[in-house]
């Protein structure tokens, strides 16, 4: 497809401004005005509506198709927190008006604060900051509470343990807050074992990131005891919240032990995930670590008056400059709201039963490397189709011919050609049982003719492309490239 | 049974059938009775109806209507029907990050036409497709150069938003980092004071144009002599003004960041907003985020990845250039649509405008008796004043005159308890700025 600049013809505008109704008479000196010309297209406002409608349709998304991609929690996302965020009340706010009069903002304020009270039940933590921008923002803002906390202590804590089934975002957030990184091997279970945890603590442990359940979607029955090992050398808890979908009513990351959690609002709470972002990562802590959360915060005063709150000194400061990604937050509040205690429950149940229907359906026809109920995920392994050179990937790209989009594949890195799936509450089993006759159809094929796979896929705009050269001859702007 | 939720009873009998199970619990059976939550005390659920009303009355609370001239940071533009009207385009804000370049052309190439577009603006090689906003932008800026040179000691301008300034020091506590801040001036940088910091042992400056006070500089002079000393120099911009003035890439900038909430995203209170990261074609590869890069398919037809993923966390994990993974893709990709109304014509007439209301309501204010225009430098869309009481008692005051004045600075400079800083963007008219001109006269008055 043409790019915009490619249909770009001189004198052509897409927007009309309103006409100066000033005249003023000082000018910019010369020797600050830029001498090279902004490129920017001409184009007219349907040559863009017709652009960007056109390459909106090369895309698969969840309202068009089953998005499987497993860790990343695929769901519907409802219409009306959509309407609600884009309320004038909300969406024109400005983000320093509270600083003129917390009285212009009591709505947003309610929002903030209620979200802290009701993400704290959820989880079983104290109390919430709402800032972190999306996960691995509210991953590093954990890391550095575990810093804060450990400095106020006068602790001497060099390192974090982090499993190898872990996300990549948990051993980079904790290297970017200054700790080395200790991997801990997964058992054959699954899941860590107590004794291989308890081998590398030491006095030096500032703390363990765990994801519960794991990236194999295997919830660790042991988890509370490692809790119990870690606390014994004041090290941290942290709960990496990416796999929240599966437990929401069932277990509570703070009754299991950790002190720290961040939530992904787009992924269990339902917020769309727009492509590549924007997310949110709040992230909760126990009662001691509270002191050390970013600033400002929110607290309701008498008579229900909302206000920020700046007055903390052991505060790790700002991880970004106002209240979070707020439209996001709001967008996440109004899917709670809809949803209540019930309803939440019932996420995790139809997650996780969905989650097992795909396994067991499957299971004969792809290697399953941890065999044992699974929750809201499940993983296989190719490696029974790679023996005829047949690749995840093959397979993922003949599921996009099919009209799904592929589960998540080669994560985690400890499974061999992993295929990780993850359906989500929201798809009926109708819905799945088309995916589950697919990828069967996927398996006899490889069997049959695993040739074909090296033609998939066919009905898309563009087939295999060359990262090979993408990375080598690194092509990011148009204006270079010309 | 919530609407999200399809399956029926008989649908889950069909299943825990096939799954060998009697009940929806039996599958839970790794969370033992011992983890089970001590309390889940979530209200019960409530219709679409009912929310609606519930949130359009929370929403009423919040006051959007008066005349502002607030900014610091964050611009109160106009944002054409058309960005909104096609990004709720549920192909666009439903689809996750392009793992697959089959299914995401259209997020990947729209996202190669953002980097293009905010190459050009800035006149610099490389650019990612965003990061989460302005502050942890700057923040991944001097980590990028840390990388780059190896050194430890950053200095930064008194003009940089002392909102990113919190957000750096913030993330930096714990790191052996050695800071140098330069004092705090309404116009151009102090180039005495800063080539007096620079030595062998200076990784980065950090400058901001314009400054926080909206002062224009022109920093090729700083810019020379830290390259002379291998000190990489990094540049926050305001988007908007860059279809003025002078660019970073013809200062010869390293490594510019800016906050792109000025290009079509609307205020939101804070977020989501649009970090964006551009640099020298030589540094690509040392910069965090993801980009997306031009290739060939099967067939040689054009099209388009992630690339240099070998940075990224989820390969590279502890050795990583960054921690980021979702970004934010669709506020990239709302301000491609924007920058593609406006078109080089009409960037340069938003400048334009937006640098004449200033000037007008800069002209006016200085013949108010009592009101100081504090500048020592020409500006952009943005100004301080410095009024003859407290900057925030008359704000309050001009609150109930309708007017959101501006921004008062003893929030981050206890000094200056009489100054505010007012922005004026292309929204406010000139019948506006003459009746907050009246409204400010009436309260310095009583």
């Amino acid at each position: 497809m043409q790019l915009i600049f490619e249909k770009s013809v001189a004198g052509r505008r897409g927007y009309q401004l309103p006409k100066s109704d000033v005249n003023v008479t000082s000018k910019i000196p010369s020797q600050y005005i830029r001498k090279t010309e902004c490129q920017w297209p001409e184009v007219s406002e349907l040559d863009v509506v017709r652009h960007f409608t056109r390459l909106s349709k090369l895309n698969y998304s969840v309202d068009a198709n089953f998005y499987p991609l497993g860790s990343c929690t695929m769901k519907y996302n409802p219409k009306i927190s959509e309407t609600v965020a884009s309320i004038d009340g909300f969406a024109n706010l400005h983000p320093v008006l509270p600083q003129l009069d917390p009285d212009l903002v009591q709505g947003a304020l309610q929002v903030l604060y209620e979200m802290d009270q009701l993400l704290s039940e959820i989880a079983g933590m104290h109390c919430f900051t709402m800032q972190p921008l999306a996960g691995a923002h509210g991953e590093l803002t954990g890391v550095m509470l575990i810093s804060a906390y450990h400095r106020a202590k006068g602790n001497k804590k060099k390192y974090i343990i982090v499993p190898d089934s872990a996300h990549g975002t948990n051993p980079a957030s904790a290297t970017i807050a200054g700790y080395d990184i200790v991997s801990v091997p997964t058992d054959k279970n699954g899941v860590l074992s107590l004794k291989d945890i308890e081998d590398k603590i030491t006095d030096e442990l500032a703390g363990v990131m765990l994801t519960a359940p794991n990236t194999l979607g295997i919830f660790n029955s042991d988890v509370d005891k490692i809790s119990e090992a870690v606390h014994k050398v004041d090290g941290l808890m942290y709960y990496d919240g990416a796999n929240l979908n599966a437990v929401l009513g069932r277990a509570r990351p703070g009754d299991l032990g950790f002190d720290i959690v961040h939530i992904n609002l787009h992924k269990t709470f339902a917020t769309p995930h727009g492509g590549g972002g924007p997310g949110s990562g709040p992230v909760g802590v126990k009662k001691s670590l509270c002191e050390f959360l970013p600033i400002s915060r929110v607290i309701k005063k008498k008579d229900d008056v909302y206000a920020l709150d700046y007055d903390y000194s052991k505060s790790i400061g700002y991880v970004a400059a106002f209240y979070g990604n707020f439209s996001v937050i709001l967008k996440a509040y109004v899917y709670i709201m809809m949803l209540g205690k019930e309803g939440l429950k019932e996420v995790s149940d139809h997650a996780v039963l969905n989650a097992n229907y795909i396994m067991e359906s499957l299971k004969k026809y792809f290697d399953l490397p941890f065999d044992r109920t699974c929750m809201h995920e499940c993983v296989f392994s190719a490696s029974r189709q790679e023996k005829n050179g047949v690749h995840a990937i093959d397979i993922a790209k003949f599921l996009i011919d099919k009209g799904f989009h592929p589960p998540t594949i080669y994560f985690p890195l400890i499974v061999k050609e992993a295929i990780m799936i993850e359906p989500t509450e929201t798809e009926s089993k109708q819905q799945i049982d088309e995916f589950i006759e697919v990828m069967i159809e996927a398996a006899k094929l490889a069997e049959n003719n695993p040739e074909e796979f090296k033609n998939f896929p066919k009905t898309t705009s563009v087939c295999r492309p060359d990262e090979v050269k993408a990375a080598r001859d690194v092509a990011c702007n148009y204006f270079l490239n010309k | 049974m919530s609407s999200f939720i399809a399956n029926t009873a008989q649908d889950v009998d069909e299943m825990l059938k096939i799954i060998g199970k009697k009940s929806i619990d039996s599958l839970f059976s790794d969370i033992q009775p011992r983890h089970e939550p001590k309390s889940f005390n979530i209200p019960p659920g409530i219709s679409e109806f009912e929310i609606l009303t519930k949130f359009n009355l929370i929403a009423e609370k919040n006051n959007v209507k008066l005349v502002s001239f607030l900014g610091a940071g964050f611009y109160d533009h106009y944002v054409p029907q058309v960005v909104g009207a096609l990004s709720s385009r549920a192909e666009f804000y439903t689809a996750y990050t392009p793992y697959q370049p089959e299914t995401s052309q259209g997020i990947l190439q729209s996202l190669y036409e953002f980097q293009s577009m905010i190459a050009t603006l800035t006149d610099m090689d490389m650019v990612n497709a965003s990061l989460y906003d302005g502050g942890t932008a700057l923040y991944e800026a001097m980590m990028m150069a840390i990388r780059i040179n190896r050194r430890k000691k950053i200095i930064m301008d008194g003009g940089v938003s002392p909102i990113y300034r919190k957000i750096i020091r913030s993330y930096t506590s714990n790191l052996d980092i050695e800071f140098k801040e330069a004092s705090v001036v309404h116009g151009r940088a102090d180039r005495k004071e800063i080539l007096g910091m620079l030595d062998k042992n200076t990784s980065a400056i950090i400058l901001q144009n314009p400054n926080f006070f909206g002062a224009i500089d022109d920093h090729s002079d700083i810019i020379e002599s830290a390259h002379k000393l291998g000190i990489l120099v990094i540049e926050s911009v305001y988007p908007v003004s860059l279809g003025i003035l002078k660019t970073p890439g013809e200062m010869d900038v390293d490594i510019v960041t800016g906050e792109g909430q000025s290009l079509g995203i609307p205020l939101n209170f804070g977020g989501p907003y649009l970090g964006f990261m551009a640099t020298k074609k030589k540094y690509v590869r040392k910069m965090p985020g993801r980009i997306v890069g031009q290739t060939e398919d099967k067939e040689g037809s054009r099209c388009f990845v992630n690339t240099l993923q070998a940075r990224e966390q989820h390969i590279r994990r502890e050795k990583a250039t960054s921690n980021i993974c979702t970004n934010v893709a669709l506020c990239a990709v709302q301000a491609s649509m924007f920058m593609s109304l406006l078109g080089k014509r009409g960037l340069i007439d938003l400048a334009q405008l937006n640098f004449e209301k200033a000037e007008f309501a800069r002209e006016m204010l200085e013949s108010v008796k009592g009101v100081e225009v504090k500048r020592s430098s020409p500006t952009f869309n943005e100004f301080t004043v410095k009024l003859p009481s407290d900057a925030s008692d008359v704000v309050k005051k001009m609150i109930k005159k309708g007017f959101a004045a501006g921004f008062p600075l003893s929030r981050y400079y206890p000094e200056m308890k009489n100054y505010l800083l007012i922005a004026v963007t292309e929204k406010r008219t000139r019948q506006e700025i003459i009746d907050f001109v009246d409204a400010l006269k009436e309260v310095l008055c009583n």
